[in-house]
């Protein structure tokens, strides 16, 4: 296997040693959100037309539970080898900060995945969903998930302790998922608002998943994926000019 | 033949400590070299900069010939290095952390070597243990063995027996010499003084970021300007014009510094002369600690 295969799969395998608390623990929480916010948002009025409450809240959710796994894989094994000490098991040998680049941010796409299908497979128990476009459902669950992890990455190198990556999520991560139309479509937001949060690349994505489940949504898909994959792009730059030059990670 | 290592005008910087400051140093291919120093003198970040776990501010350091920044996955490939934190990932098996360390060099089917290594450091019965259910020593034993994974022909050991017991010292020096025999070059940095002596044939003593001594082993040991005598006396005390040969007295047992034999039969007089018998009678040759010591104390400043 190369140095890239390995790195990928010793990351694939970290995260699944500890299934319950990577995958399961994430499915049940983001179950719970839909539990209760179903319950309290009952006889709300339908979205885009016809569309129930609750089938609009299922994607939000789903979406919601990708970024944040995504972003928590790759941020909390790097820190995690950072705070002990065992990172220079990665930096001895000769991995190039490409191969550093793709397994962390791959290894965080495939939790990410696993997690949003762990609350749609269950979701679909309770709540009755279409699939008008399954391509680009996956399309803005891959590009999501990866703009997460490479978040992810940079926030482990950048931080020396768990508090600090504990900041970047609290103080940056949730507030922008939050405020991204999981548990609601911008368009019953005051002018203000609806405004400011088309200046959130997060919107774009949950509104672009949207799309794939209900064919209808706030904006064009094509311009949310577009969105998406700049972001994609320039994180993707910042991460690897990181790597390369060795910033946090050689002293 | 291309230096093992070659380290030129290396100088590296943290914040307002100068760390190295011009560090040269050439390690021949099948050299036992040993890089001594006290506590801040910058062997650890010589030794970080030769992996790549740190950058020279400037200075240019080849492994085998391979710019550690430039050519960095060839000299990261001929160099294995035992860390001095004892570090792991919890989440693995001794087994396990081998074959992704094999894997990150992009080594295949690379499990009779694994196997080998793990035999020799004694691990087998520990294969399928979990790193963090091992004991401090045993956790070494798997650093060294990481680092031996992709057979480097340079090999680095940063303090390996800082905390170890003398047993696995001891097996751990015999599995060393064993891999010098076979034609890998050494590089070892140690507080342990007796085992430079033992086991290199070079020495560097670096002090402040700077090396203050370069000289093969033996040529260390002879510039000693001199050889100790110890006596146990009794009836008298020591006689006051001796007062300034003691190197440390103990009760009786008294160390003097000669500067050549000598000088031997002029002290034996005069403790006579004082009325003092002499019950014991020892002559010391300076060990590096000794050399040590002084070229630190020459050093000064």
């Amino acid at each position: 296997m190369s140095g890239f295969g390995t790195l990928l799969y010793k990351e694939l395998l970290r995260f699944w040693k500890v299934a319950f608390q990577t995958i399961a623990a994430p499915v049940l929480t983001t179950l719970l959100y839909l539990l209760i916010f179903s319950h309290v948002m009952q006889g709300r009025a339908p979205v885009y037309g016809e569309v129930p409450y609750v089938a609009f809240l299922v994607p939000g959710l789903v979406m919601m539970a990708v970024l944040q796994n995504a972003f928590a894989n790759s941020s909390s094994s790097l820190i995690q080898s950072k705070v002990t000490g065992n990172i220079i098991f990665v930096l001895l040998p000769p991995l190039s900060h490409w191969d550093f680049f793709a397994a962390y941010v791959l290894a965080s796409v495939v939790r990410g995945m696993a997690v949003g299908a762990g609350v749609l497979l269950v979701s679909l128990a309770f709540v009755e969903l279409s699939f008008e476009h399954p391509l680009w459902l996956i399309a803005f669950a891959l590009a999501g998930s990866a703009i997460l992890g490479t978040l992810g990455l940079i926030a482990g190198i950048w931080a020396e302790k768990f508090d600090q990556v504990a900041a970047f999520q609290s103080f940056l991560i949730m507030p922008l998922t939050f405020l991204s139309g999981v548990f609601y479509s911008i368009h019953s937001l005051p002018a203000f608002w609806q405004g400011l949060s088309q200046f959130n690349p997060f919107f774009y994505m949950i509104d672009g998943f949207r799309y794939g489940f209900f064919g209808v949504s706030d904006i064009d898909p094509a311009l949310s994926l577009a969105v998406a994959l700049a972001n994609l792009l320039v994180f993707t730059a910042v991460t690897l000019a990181l790597l390369k030059r060795g910033y946090k990670l050689r002293h | 033949m291309t230096p093992a290592i070659q380290i030129q005008q290396v100088h590296k910087r943290f914040g307002t400590v100068q760390a190295l400051c011009g560090i040269d140093l050439e390690v021949a291919q099948g050299e036992f070299f040993g890089l001594l120093g006290p506590n801040g003198a910058g062997k650890t970040t010589l030794i970080n900069i030769l992996a790549g776990l740190a950058r020279a501010d400037s200075g240019s350091v080849r492994v085998l010939g391979h710019d550690v920044v430039t050519q960095y996955r060839e000299s990261r490939r001929a160099l294995g290095v035992v860390p001095q934190e004892l570090v792991f990932d919890p989440f693995f098996s001794v087994r396990e952390t081998l074959r992704f360390q094999s894997g990150y060099f992009g080594l295949k089917r690379n499990d009779a070597w694994i196997d080998e290594v793990m035999h020799h450091l004694d691990l087998t019965g520990k294969a399928d243990a979990n790193m963090r259910s091992l004991s401090g020593g045993m956790k070494r034993r798997v650093l060294v063995a990481q680092a031996l994974v992709h057979k480097p022909p340079v090999i680095v050991l940063d303090e390996p027996t800082a905390g170890v017991d003398v047993e696995l010292r001891q097996g751990l020096w015999e599995f060393v010499r064993g891999l010098n025999r076979d034609g890998h070059t050494i590089v070892l940095t140690t507080h342990y003084l007796e085992e430079a002596e033992a086991l290199c044939a070079r020495i560097a003593m670096l002090k402040q970021g700077r090396v203050v001594a370069l000289d093969t082993t033996s040529n260390l040991m002879n510039r000693r300007d001199s050889l100790y005598l110890r006596l146990r006396l009794a009836g008298a005390a020591l006689p006051a014009a001796l007062a300034a040969r003691v190197r440390d007295s103990r009760e009786a047992v008294h160390t003097l510094r000669l500067r050549s034999y000598a000088e031997v039969e002029g002290v034996l007089a005069q403790v006579r002369e004082a009325g003092a018998q002499i019950e014991e009678l020892e002559l010391l040759q300076p060990d590096l600690e000794d050399v040590f010591v002084q070229i630190m104390k020459d050093a000064k400043g």
